[in-house]
């Protein structure tokens, strides 16, 4: 199983301090969540980890390897990433978009197996858009299009889930399932890392949160700690009510 | 998808290519019944006919199948390349410097070789030029690209009017000729069928890479795609298919545009079945093409590049007007 440890990790934002370095260690098994306003460098932490954007400084290690020396082919077995906006380019059907997912296993002249195949329509059927399955992306709603997204990336079976707002678009009933099909993928040893701009989806679901501030602070650690109102109420600059409900907190914004 | 569903359209198309190539080599101005076509193809027939078929309908009609074949794939790449399905493998100015090349060649009064050597200078200088001020101070992105290369072409353009304006009269048809693409000085067709076949050969394993990378370059890359390797690649093959058929046959218009277009209304996205589908299609077409320019005003022949325009132009735009 893999892990993913960041040290003396400064995400290059252009135009911003540094701020202070992240030192995360991100273990098997846990559900991350990054939380923090706009343009805080959410995306760009992602991507980081992701080694598709250079950090200022500081490394990302998968494995104990820096993400940066690994061949992009051999770093897509181990990680994968659900993007925030999805680029269409030509039409393509829902099946043919969660197979693409199988790439970065294949020779370059093997065609899809039927195994493939099979892994596909499981994570379509998983994420409930398998009915979708001969339909062009492009025509599909915003939630499913985002379901197709998380599809791909559960036929791509990395070991290290990276997810940018997994929960975009997603209707409420929809938005419980991927939380809980993501939290289920935790369960069976695999990491899940994702950003959340909904704070009470984050203190439900993740056991681990990272808090991105504006000025360059950060602070991570089990969600419990860090679900305190004062560094919430810091951190989007709002004013918070706290209420507990269902054995979980609950924050509501304050008028 | 499965082997035998990549293979079923390609043999179909197969097909309808070499029946497009008997017809090509028994019309013209003195016909031939089939019979007799395949007689000759086959080893008999008179001198008379073997010459005519052999020795100037045959080498013509491989060399449009070469022409059309690379200008599809050329076409087919480049549209995956800028991430646009109007790119063409003209759109970033390569036949404009293919022209200027060919035009000034011809307006020092040499003929033959010297005229299609500077074509394939002009066209790779065209490339250059495009890539290099793409490129600018480090982003390379599509969109960077596609405007370079519409600028260049419009550069390109007033110098082949330029060129055209100070040409002898006499010197005229056959400029107008090149550029409206015409294959009666094609040469042999050997080289172009091997870069043809070579190219498609390359393609194909990287057919899956390319499917990812129309998905976007951030996309492909977190599916293990090195995409910068990959774009320069697929840019430069394009460059040399493009090249290669304009060397050939001049700037024939609308068979990178209008072959990759069609073929994926009918059978999807995927390159590794769009790329050799090309490759038959358009040379199929251009065959067609070019059968019809030496009959439709036989005995004097049309430039192929007319035909290819007036059933492209109309076929685009319909194709345009369906499209969401």
């Amino acid at each position: 199983m893999t892990g993913l440890t960041t040290s003396e990790l400064i995400i290059d934002i252009p135009g911003r301090p540094s701020g202070q370095p992240l030192n995360l260690c991100v273990e098997p098994g846990q559900v991350w969540g990054v939380l923090g306003p706009n343009g805080v460098g959410k995306t760009t932490l992602l991507h980081t980890l992701a080694g598709l954007h250079q950090p200022r400084a500081g490394q990302v290690l998968l494995d104990e390897q820096p993400v940066t020396g690994m061949k992009r082919k051999q770093l897509a077995r181990h990680l994968g990433l659900v993007f925030q906006d999805r680029q269409d380019g030509f039409p393509a059907t829902v099946l043919e978009t969660a197979l693409i997912g199988r790439h970065p296993w294949m020779l370059p002249w093997q065609m899809e197996s039927r195994a493939d195949l099979e892994l596909a329509e499981q994570a379509l059927e998983a994420l409930d858009v398998i009915h979708l399955r001969d339909r062009l992306v492009h025509t599909l709603s915003g939630g499913e299009r985002q379901r197709v997204a998380i599809a791909t990336l559960m036929t791509q079976a990395p070991g290290l889930w990276l997810l940018d707002e997994p929960t975009n678009h997603l209707d409420l009933h929809h938005q419980v399932a991927t939380m809980g099909l993501l939290t289920g993928q935790a369960a069976a040893g695999n990491v899940v890392f994702m950003c959340l701009h909904d704070l009470n989806l984050a203190a439900r679901w993740c056991d681990h949160l990272l808090l991105l501030y504006p000025g360059g602070e950060a602070c991570w650690g089990p969600a419990q700690s860090m679900l305190v109102p004062a560094a919430l109420e810091q951190l989007y600059g709002q004013k918070l009510v706290t209420v507990e409900a269902d054995g979980a907190p609950v924050f509501v914004p304050a008028r | 998808m499965p082997l035998s569903s990549t293979l079923r359209p390609l043999l179909v198309l197969a097909l309808i290519s070499i029946v497009a190539m008997v017809i090509s080599v028994s019309i013209g101005s003195s016909a031939m019944e089939l019979g007799q076509t395949l007689a000759v193809l086959t080893g008999g027939g008179t001198e008379l006919q073997q010459t005519l078929i052999l020795d100037l309908r045959l080498p013509r009609t491989l060399s449009a199948f070469a022409t059309g074949g690379l200008l599809a794939v050329a076409g087919a790449l480049m549209q995956v390349l800028l991430r646009n399905p109007l790119a063409d493998p003209y759109v970033l100015g390569l036949s404009g410097g293919a022209a200027v090349g060919a035009l000034l060649a011809m307006l020092a009064g040499v003929a033959g070789f010297v005229v299609s050597g500077s074509a394939f200078a002009g066209a790779m200088l065209a490339t250059l030029l495009v890539f290099g001020l793409a490129h600018g101070t480090g982003s390379w992105t599509p969109s960077r690209l596609l405007l370079t290369g519409v600028v260049m072409a419009s550069g390109w353009g007033a110098l082949i009017t330029l060129i055209l304006a100070m040409t002898p009269a006499s010197r005229l048809p056959g400029m107008l000729y090149w550029l409206m693409g015409d294959l009666s000085h094609a040469g042999t067709p050997g080289p172009a069928l091997i870069i043809l076949v070579l190219v498609c050969l390359l393609v194909f394993p990287l057919g899956r890479s390319l499917n990812v990378l129309a998905r976007g370059p951030m996309q492909a890359a977190a599916l293990g795609v090195s995409v910068r390797p990959l774009e320069w690649l697929i840019y430069l093959l394009a460059s040399i298919l493009t090249a290669t058929a304009v060397t050939m046959a001049g700037s024939v218009g609308f068979v990178g545009l209008v072959v990759p277009h069609m073929l994926r209304l009918v059978l999807g996205n995927d390159q590794r079945l769009i790329l050799p589908a090309c490759a038959l299609a358009g040379g199929g077409l251009l065959v067609l093409a070019d059968a019809l320019a030496r009959v439709v005003i036989a005995p004097e022949q049309l430039p192929v590049g007319v035909i290819t325009a007036l059933v492209g132009v109309p076929t685009f735009l319909y194709l345009l007007y369906r499209s969401r």
